[in-house]
């Protein structure tokens, strides 16, 4: 069998040795420039909500946008908002990680159980996690409240990457830390959490976004941000001045976010480097800590999870029979499961030539196409919903309130949510595995498929269910774009509520946790799933 | 098992005419290549004979890697050639992208597929179609590619993170193996396992590539293991390759210091050089085209200088490192005779030198010792 190795060359290897060199270029890739291409088109799109909002500010006029942003009211809606998120994003941060730590690294008992029910508290959408709070306690109002209910159902949202992260830390780089001489405190503040910076920015990022596009948590409780101003405008003239105004100043609110988290977010390599393959985590054995470390989580499940879930259950028990009507209910599970599925499908395909070129081949362009990104999926929901009625209308009538428009709209809204799974999943499959495998004989597109997409499946499928999740429970945009006839199950749980029918709207809220639950699940199993494990 | 003979290619090489192409498997062509304002190689010129095994040298950050990611096809050549069997694979215009290459290559870390067991690992690169039976074609090659290596069929199962360094270069070998590349490509594989593993593992890599017949090239740091691998070693500094000839030669015969110093201890003294003697402390000592006249520096390696009782040369030990099998011993020549005004004129005298002997019973310091010289020196041009 050896003697066949020293035989000469191969005919076809000499054969294209040969052939190729006529007329191929070779730099820069071809797969690469192709997939720039694919993310400056994404990108130039992604922009169409952005450049609606400048066009309209540009054509109010100077004197009329300087008069409508600088009056009191805009003063108070910024200072609301700003409070909201100074004070939410840090919570998330602490509660998101702190979870994220216990659960992963210690020996915390019960830490599958508790893995699973620090995510749930995503499959409740912030204005359902809202009504079943005004229904615990309804004088509830203002900042306060919105901090509440806003952390206990966005904090998810750090804790999910945090955990993935820190699930997959090489414990290796911890063990060398200790050796040179750090107790275990000083481990996490030096070693770990500096590892977790992607998973942290990204999380922070995404929570702020929340905060300033959640429209239905905050009407319901009364508490008002720019977002629900703008709702409020566009309600009475649909296509208010003042309205757009506002939406420009919150435009720019984003984008100084985003800058923030780009700068922060650094440009260190997070790929594990080191020979072979790396061992499983460690676990800090707890002592005293672990009953206090039980009853936080606990209590932390209680009021994020439990009590929404005690109350829509109170509200469908106390509507019986009179609530589940077929005929309404069935069409609008059908159409969200629709929606849901397409959307995140075409959202995963939409995000990953970014993402790829965010983590492998950095650069100010790369960033640029992000940032695009991330700009228009932190608009709110309600100004890339009136962009495409807008552009739709004026440009291309033939596909106006058609489902084409509705998910386009997702996508764009959605996606950050897949970018910054697919991003933290492509950081671990480094490009030498990739090398590897065409050095195996796998043309390049061959070996990104079965090695570096393979790799990063798991991370995008989490993607893929966040933003299954996220149009289940989407209510802005869908109210605005929806063709005549389209009924999900957030626009009948908010039509419902609002006209405080609360045990009419129960089942649409069971139902969007029911169906969120087992993707939130499936997410959470995916961002566990460590490469070959 | 035609040779292919490059005449019958239509546009022949200028350069076909020079070498006899045949038996060259790899010819790099002034290959030059830059990370942004940094040049990282600044003309390589590498001939690798078919079948042969060549080790690339250096110390860190000489650019042996970016020389063998070339060769792979992971990077291209800002300007030269890459040739393959007499086939440009890259350089003006011509690019031949790495899996079109044939190439093997087993990384620093081994590089194993983390989502994948040992056996797909190995199977990876199959061409399944190839195989006779399908799956049980498949698994059969992977067997007799595990026990290669060296390594139980059971392995196949196990995962990558469950192997240990040593094993899982193996498994990394196998991998790149299985395609029965006719050129093998290791990127310090050995670096990352402890010294006895590596010199086993080192043995058994070179022992089945050997038999296979696989022409290899070797990217290391290590002197030794270049040296004890590798038909041809390639030495590299800054970016070029500074001597390239089989071991023996490039370690007793090094092109110039910096050389002779990298690649083992060096004993270096001045010396007058007259025709092809070079005279210095060590007495007279024979040097085979001498590159100077007159003042130059002379070069010996420590085991050319022996402990003999009727030696002519004189030292008193200064010091001693005890090894067990073997000891380093300083000593301080004798200074130069005031009477010696008749003789052949040299410079030095007195330098402190340092060679090995295996009993440490007779070099206890201030011992007077009687050396003898080995051999032939090689003597460079003095520095100034």
């Amino acid at each position: 069998m050896t003697t066949d190795l020293s035989a000469p060359a191969l005919p076809t290897n000499s054969e294209s040795a040969t052939t190729a060199g006529r007329g191929k270029r070779p730099r820069p890739p071809l797969g690469v420039s192709a997939i720039s291409l694919l993310a400056v088109l994404i990108a130039l799109f992604s922009l169409i909500p952005l450049g609606y909002v400048a066009y309209m500010t540009a054509a109010t006029g100077w004197n009329t946008a300087v008069g409508l942003i600088f009056r009191p009211r805009v003063g108070e809606l910024l200072l609301n908002t700003i409070m909201l998120v100074v004070f939410t994003v840090p919570i998330c941060l602490v509660l998101g990680v702190g979870g994220a730590w216990l659960v992963e690294r210690t020996k915390l008992r019960g830490h599958r159980w508790w893995a699973v029910a620090l995510a749930a508290p995503l499959a409740i959408p912030a204005f359902v996690n809202s009504y079943s709070w005004v229904s615990a306690v309804p004088s509830l109002e203002g900042i306060w409240s919105g901090v509440l209910i806003a952390t206990l159902s966005y904090f998810p949202l750090v804790y999910i990457p945090a955990a993935a992260t820190l699930g997959r830390l090489d414990p290796a780089i911890e063990q060398s830390a200790e050796s040179l001489g750090l107790g275990p405190w000083a481990v996490f503040f030096r070693v770990v959490l500096p590892q977790l910076r992607i998973a942290m920015t990204g999380g922070a990022l995404l929570v702020s976004l929340h905060l300033l596009a959640e429209y239905g948590a905050f009407a319901m409780i009364r508490f008002d941000t720019f977002t629900t101003a703008i709702m409020t405008q566009f309600q009475s003239t649909f296509n208010g001045t003042a309205g757009n105004m506002l939406a420009s100043v919150l435009v720019f609110f984003c984008l100084i976010l985003l800058l923030v988290e780009v700068r922060s977010r650094g440009t260190a390599r997070y790929a594990r480097v080191g020979s072979g393959a790396q061992a499983k985590p460690i676990r800090l054995p707890l002592g005293h800590y672990q009953i206090p470390s039980q009853l936080a989580l606990l209590a932390l499940t209680v009021l994020a999870f439990g009590l929404p879930i005690w109350f829509v259950l109170r509200w469908v028990v106390a509507g019986g029979a009179r609530v589940w009507s077929a005929n309404e209910f069935l069409p609008a599970l059908l159409q969200t499961l629709a929606y849901g599925t397409v959307g995140a499908a075409v959202t995963i395909v939409v995000g990953f030539p970014m993402a790829y070129l965010a983590v492998r081949h950095p650069s100010w362009f790369s960033k640029m196409l992000e940032l695009s990104n991330y700009v228009t999926s932190s608009l709110p929901g309600i100004v890339v919903g009136l962009a495409f009625v807008t552009v739709s209308i004026r440009m291309f009538p033939g596909i106006y309130q058609t489902s084409g428009v509705l998910i386009a709209a997702y996508v764009l809204l959605f996606l950050p949510r897949a970018l910054v799974n697919i991003r933290s999943g492509l950081a671990q499959a480094p490009k030498e595995l990739d090398e590897a495998a065409q050095s195996l004989g796998r043309a390049p597109l061959v070996s990104f498929l079965k090695v570096t997409l393979r790799l990063t499946a798991p991370a995008a499928a989490g993607g893929a269910a966040l933003v299954f999740l996220a149009i289940v429970n989407e209510l802005t945009a869908t109210l605005l774009l929806s063709p005549n006839g389209t009924h999900t199950l957030a626009t009948e749980f908010w039509s419902k509520s609002s006209e405080i029918d609360y045990s009419g709207a129960a089942p649409y809220a069971l139902l969007m946790i029911l169906l969120s639950a087992p993707m939130t699940y499936l997410l959470f199993q995916q961002s566990k799933k460590v490469a070959g494990q | 098992m035609t040779e292919q003979s490059p005449s019958r290619l239509p546009a022949p090489r200028v350069a076909a005419s020079v070498a006899p192409t045949t038996n060259t498997h790899l010819d790099i062509a002034e290959v030059t290549k830059n990370f942004g304002s940094q040049a990282v190689l600044k003309g390589v010129n590498l001939s690798v004979a078919k079948g042969g095994t060549t080790a690339i040298v250096g110390p860190s950050g000489s650019g042996k890697t970016t020389l063998l990611r070339l060769i792979a096809g992971f990077e291209h050549p800002a300007t030269g050639s890459i040739s393959l069997n007499g086939n440009k694979v890259a350089g003006n215009g011509v690019w031949l992208p790495a899996h079109k290459r044939h190439i093997g290559y087993v990384a620093q870390d081994g590089a194993l597929f983390p989502h994948l067991t040992v056996g797909q690992n190995i199977a990876f690169g199959l061409d399944k179609s190839a195989l006779d039976g399908g799956r049980r074609g498949v698994k059969a090659r992977v067997q007799e590619l595990l026990e290669m290596v060296s390594l139980d069929g059971d392995m196949a199962k196990r995962r990558p993170h469950q192997l240990s360094g040593g094993q899982q270069q193996r498994v990394a070998l196998a991998r790149a193996l299985a395609r029965e590349p006719e050129l093998m490509l290791l990127d310090e594989p050995f670096s990352a396992l402890d010294a006895g593993l590596r010199v086993a593992t080192r043995r058994a890599v070179a022992k089945v590539l050997n038999e296979a017949g696989v022409t290899t090239i070797l990217v290391t740091h290590d002197q030794a293991e270049a040296l004890s691998f590798a038909d041809q070693v390639a030495i590299m500094r800054g970016g070029k390759l500074a001597q390239i000839g089989n071991p023996f030669v490039v370690y007793t015969r090094p092109a110039d210091r910096a050389t002779a110093e990298f690649l083992g201890d060096a004993v270096i003294l001045n010396a007058w050089m007259e025709g092809s003697l070079a005279t210095c402390s060590l007495g007279g000592i024979p040097v085979r085209r001498p590159p100077a006249q007159g003042l130059v520096q002379l070069m010996l390696r420590p085991e050319q200088i022996r402990i003999a009782p009727d030696g002519p040369i004189r030292g008193v030990v200064v010091d001693t490192d005890y090894f067990g099998p073997e000891t380093t011993v300083r000593i301080k020549l004798a200074p130069r005779a005031a009477t010696d005004g008749a003789g052949p004129v040299y410079p030095g005298g007195g330098e402190v030198i340092t060679i090995r002997h295996w009993n440490a019973s007779i070099t206890r310091p201030g011992t007077e010792l009687c050396l003898r010289v080995v051999g032939e020196g090689v003597a460079f041009p003095a520095e100034d």
